[in-house]
């Protein structure tokens, strides 16, 4: 690129950005803030003044029926993290087979398979729910993570990145070499495909941390509840108890702080070009 | 291949064949509708249709959706666009940072997002309440029933305007700077730039971008939700996806519930059809069939 600097930095663009960049703190520094007051503070002083009692809210917040907030983490880690791994897996299995093999009804699968984006999880939820339901599987880990793990958004992009990063040459040498489908897979293709694997495993983690509705629906039984319904519940009670308020902002803290962590360290990952269709890293 | 196919069977194909095979059934009760035999399922035609589509609930929460998406989508991607050019001018400074920082909201689920608007919009929390107060004036409560709209389609701009920035802002990058070094020499200021060279190249994206704002539009449900124990003036039918959860687990009328769902899916499908027949022939270009 280009890096002109004939005329001067613009004062009203750095302006703009610097407005906006205040508009998306606003959220992020009071739950900061807040997590630190006390619950007689939370309501009574300013907002944004810091208050000295965020190990105390920590501990109530541990305490709170003998740590399920901190098990809901680990369910968050289990539904999000697992179920992103292993549909990044498939994802790039199918997006491979679709970008490198020719067979029959190719253009329909993937024509289906693309149809699945556009009629997203959301409205999928109530109808799974209906499915787990008739083989008992609904209050399960399962219920909540076999959903997750097909992504037809991943699927595409994976296509997309083998098509542009994979050439033929290089899987017909492999063949040649004597290597197998599933070994010219794991040994050649995936190591080829990282970067686009990390960018599939980033978005469906967050999609799957993101998705509210299908939790919401299939599990009654908080033990195995993500922290997003587990707080949305602490939410619930705490307009009969206010004294719960302090535990659910100072679980929303804890619960963003490892995915900022995430984001932070893997930021170089999200160049996102939908309407090409590329990943770009 | 096989493991996609099966899960793509199991998860999505089936629970839409369940659903649409529910939407035409119905219980029909005999005598009081006590004891066992006494409710049965049988086939009810388009009725729940007909029912779903005359529900005065449903009509209502769809109108409501229309217009926080009419607030949301516009807002969210002028922002959007605004950040991305003024991101690619070179004239910008503090840029890295602005970009971190919008994009970061991205990394906040909805819940808690809404968890956390929902307490600066409580007065006894809100800055802008208490800013206010410091010079005399009484501010409108963001909850309030004519205004709890936008305090929705606030949390919504603010989750998705770094999502859409980023796709924006690469769109913008991979455009050659060949072309803008033509533009300047033919006189053209950085503005005229954005708007007859910029603009026009990423308007793909910015259609795509719109689409998937309208698809996820459709089905908010999460910030409402959330919101619902701070105020009295969210429903239980605000969205469509809410009253879709009201009918199949407050009220067991799943068969409404699923034809509400159909409709919904239905919808959602014709919107984004245009959005299908936009990307496919642009994105293989590189693979030879």
């Amino acid at each position: 690129m280009s890096t002109s600097t004939r005329e001067k930095p613009s004062i009203v663009g750095s302006g703009i950005l610097v407005i906006g960049a205040i508009y998306c703190l606003v959220p992020v520094v009071w739950v900061f803030m807040a997590s630190s007051k006390s619950p007689s503070d939370l309501f009574s002083t300013f907002t944004y003044a810091p208050g000295g009692s965020l190990f105390d809210n920590i501990a109530e917040l541990t305490d709170y029926r003998d740590g399920l907030f901190w098990r809901w983490m680990l369910n968050t880690g289990l539904y999000a993290g697992v179920g992103a791994a292993l549909s990044t897996l498939v994802s790039a299995m199918a997006g491979y087979a679709m970008a490198k093999y020719r067979f029959r009804g190719r253009t329909a699968i993937f024509n289906i398979l693309l149809a699945g984006v556009l009629v997203p999880g959301v409205v999928l939820a109530v109808p799974q729910y209906l499915l787990f339901a008739k083989l008992g599987m609904t209050n399960t880990y399962w219920s909540v993570l076999l959903p997750s793990l097909i992504s037809p958004y991943g699927i595409y992009l994976a296509r997309i990145y083998v098509s542009a990063a994979v050439p033929d040459e290089v899987i017909e040498a492999a063949r040649t070499d004597g290597a197998r489908d599933a070994r010219v897979f794991r040994s050649v293709v995936m190591p080829m495909m990282v970067p686009g694997l990390v960018t599939i495993f980033l978005f469906q983690f967050v999609a799957i941390w993101n998705n509210f509705l299908l939790p919401y629906v299939m599990l009654g039984d908080d033990r195995l509840f993500p922290v997003t319904v587990g707080l949305s519940s602490l939410l619930n009670q705490g307009a009969q108890q206010p004294a719960l308020y302090s535990i659910v902002v100072t679980g929303a803290l804890l619960s963003i702080l490892p995915l900022l962590a995430l984001f932070l360290l893997l930021q170089r990952f999200w160049q996102v070009d939908l309407a090409a269709g590329a990943v770009k890293s | 291949m096989l493991p996609a196919v099966v899960l793509y069977v199991f998860s999505i194909a089936v629970p839409i064949g369940y659903t649409a095979f529910l939407s035409l059934r119905t219980v029909k009760v005999q005598g009081l509708g006590l004891g066992p035999g006494s409710r049965t399922e049988v086939w009810a035609g388009l009725s729940n249709y007909g029912g779903t589509l005359s529900d005065a609930d449903f009509l209502s929460s769809v109108l409501r959706v229309l217009g926080y998406g009419l607030v949301v989508i516009p807002v969210m991607l002028g922002l959007a666009l605004l950040f991305a050019l003024l991101l690619d001018s070179v004239r910008v400074r503090a840029r890295r940072f602005a970009r971190l920082v919008i994009f970061m909201p991205y990394a906040v689920p909805a819940v808690i997002s809404s968890l956390l608007w929902g307490f600066l919009y409580l007065p006894a929390v809100s800055p802008f309440t208490y800013a206010a107060d410091q010079v005399g004036v009484t501010l409108p409560q963001p909850m309030a029933p004519g205004l709890v709209l936008f305090a929705i389609a606030n949390i919504a701009v603010w989750g998705g305007v770094g999502f859409n920035m980023i796709v924006l802002y690469t769109a913008l990058r991979s455009i050659p700077s060949e072309l803008y070094e033509a533009a300047r020499i033919d006189g053209c200021n950085e503005l005229q730039i954005a708007w007859r060279i910029k603009i026009p190249v990423i308007l793909p994206s910015l259609i795509m971008t719109s689409v998937f704002g309208m698809i996820t539009t459709l089905q908010v449900f999460a910030e409402p939700t959330v919101l619902r124990p701070l105020t009295n003036n969210i429903s239980t039918s605000w969205s469509p996806l809410m009253m879709i959860y009201r009918d199949a687990f407050t009220r067991n009328d799943i068969y409404s519930a699923s034809a509400t769902s159909v409709v919904l899916a239905v919808a959602t499908f014709l919107l984004s059809f245009g959005f299908l027949r936009l990307v496919q022939n642009r994105a293989f270009a590189q693979e030879n069939r």
